[in-house]
């Protein structure tokens, strides 16, 4: 049924993404390959979201090419989307996740122990029949993370998943998202929260007003940043 | 007096006044079935579809929220009558023209709340459905799903529309005793002919019931969105 085609790699190519006069994206050119998580980094305003959502398929760029696996129109079948505030139905945790199984196109027989193993491996066991919208913040973000897995991605992106979450809610996302990265998917996160580059981080990329300012390994964009915007930004001054 | 007399036929369960209340519920119902299964797949659709001309229809449906009882029933009156198209038929002066008038009138009702209703949410789930790759089709069904306590409020207020109304159902029905005979139409009749009582006491049972459906949803409502958030 699912087509043995990789998405990866992810190809950039000049892209570019404006809305009116505004330029959100300035011609982009990157390359993700399979590994490590990638870190896409920047102050607020810089591009992060609409990077990823580039990335997933979500918006076609302005001019530029953006290529998944060599090809320019992959539906995003083996690709996931996690959004900085995820959007639960108004269901029941378990029908949550059974939607998301119903359109990976899994069959109905197959869900009920597909629902219970994501659910484990994102710590929610027991809460399958919970109201999804009354879950907690951090609650609703790992249903969201097991929405996505439901996909069984080959690339999980992610839009800054912890921002309002407090830090035990910040670690458990942080620990479904490295065991993700351990199991072979390619994760690519928004953050701006530079302890989560450390924690981890494989590669990152730094965006200053939607151009690509700085590729490098996570540990040396925090230690030895290459380009001046980096090194300020590392510092926590504000890049304008 | 009078009122007491109302009392009395409501308390010994005078089979000419269940009967005018079992044909007006009946008939309401089956024009909310009726102008669900339209409106809703309508509003649907203009909530997430955009083609041109689309602007023209929301005002025009909008519009037709208000449309004048007496105007539909005469609408439909023309069409069903003996040289009309639907002649032919034979559905004048029958129930199911009433059904028909009824629905007329409160397909726009409830195809304009479903559109706002449905709009709203699409708004809030368009990205979150993009990801998981959900079609149009999918989109509709899942919107409308999510969005059934709001809908049950549109429902609601076409049933009110429908089962307040006399003008259509009047023109359309004809008020025959026995057998098009509603409410709404034998308060009217009632009145005129100086029967206070019996006007009065199917004036408080329809009040009653409009007051027991609305209660009832109502509750359905808050039990339902505490399970299902």
């Amino acid at each position: 049924m699912r087509a043995p085609m990789t998405d990866l790699p992810l190809m950039l190519d000049r892209v570019s993404l404006s809305a009116g006069a505004t330029e959100i994206l300035d011609r982009l050119s990157m390359t993700i390959a399979a590994g490590q998580p990638t870190l896409i980094v920047g102050p607020n305003g810089s591009g992060k979201t609409s990077l990823l959502r580039v990335c997933m398929g979500l918006v076609r760029p302005t001019s530029g090419v953006v290529s998944w696996g060599g090809r320019l129109d992959a539906p995003p079948v083996r690709r996931a989307f996690v959004f900085q505030r995820p959007v639960m139905l108004r269901r029941s945790v378990a029908a949550n996740l059974d939607y998301a199984l119903a359109h990976a196109g899994v069959a109905r027989r197959q869900r009920p122990p597909r629902i219970a193993e994501l659910l484990a491996r994102v710590g929610l066991d027991g809460l399958d029949g919970r109201p999804a919208r009354r879950l907690s913040g951090g609650e609703q973000q790992r249903l969201a993370l097991a929405r996505a897995l439901a996909r069984e991605p080959e690339i999980l992106l992610l839009d800054e998943p912890t921002a309002s979450l407090d830090p035990a809610a910040t670690r458990a996302v942080e620990d479904i998202v490295l065991a993700a990265a351990r199991s072979g998917i390619k994760v690519v996160m928004a953050s701006h929260d530079l302890g989560q580059v450390r924690r981890l981080g494989g590669d990152v990329v730094f965006l200053v007003r939607g151009s690509l300012r700085e590729r490098n390994g996570a540990i040396d964009f925090l230690d030895h940043p290459a380009s001046e915007d980096a090194a300020r930004f590392v510092r926590g001054d504000l890049v304008i | 007096m009078d009122e007491a007399n109302a009392w009395q036929l409501i308390a010994t369960g005078d089979p000419t006044l269940f009967a005018i209340v079992r044909l007006s519920l009946a008939v309401s119902l089956a024009a909310v079935a009726l102008a669900a299964v339209i409106g809703l797949p309508l509003g649907a659709s203009l909530a997430l579809l955009r083609f041109r001309g689309r602007a023209g229809l929301l005002v025009a449906l909008n519009a037709m929220m208000g449309l004048p009882p007496v105007v539909v029933g005469l609408a439909i009156y023309l069409l069903l009558s003996r040289s009309g198209p639907l002649g032919g038929l034979g559905l004048l002066f029958t129930p199911a023209a009433m059904v028909i008038a009824q629905t007329v009138l409160i397909v726009p009702i409830i195809g304009a709340l479903t559109r706002q209703t449905i709009e709203d949410l699409a708004c809030e789930y368009r990205d979150e459905l993009a990801a998981m790759s959900v079609g149009p089709i999918g989109r509709m069904m899942t919107l409308l799903w999510d969005a059934r306590f709001s809908l049950l409020t549109a429902l609601l207020a076409g049933f009110g529309r429908a089962a307040a109304e006399v003008g259509a159902v009047m023109i359309v029905g004809g008020n025959i005793d026995g057998f098009t005979r509603t409410m709404t139409t034998a308060v009217a009749l009632e009145t005129s002919k100086g029967d206070l009582p019996l006007a009065l006491g199917l004036g408080l049972v329809l009040l009653a019931i409009v007051v027991a459906i609305n209660a009832a949803v109502w509750a359905v409502r808050a039990v339902a969105e505490r399970l299902a958030a």
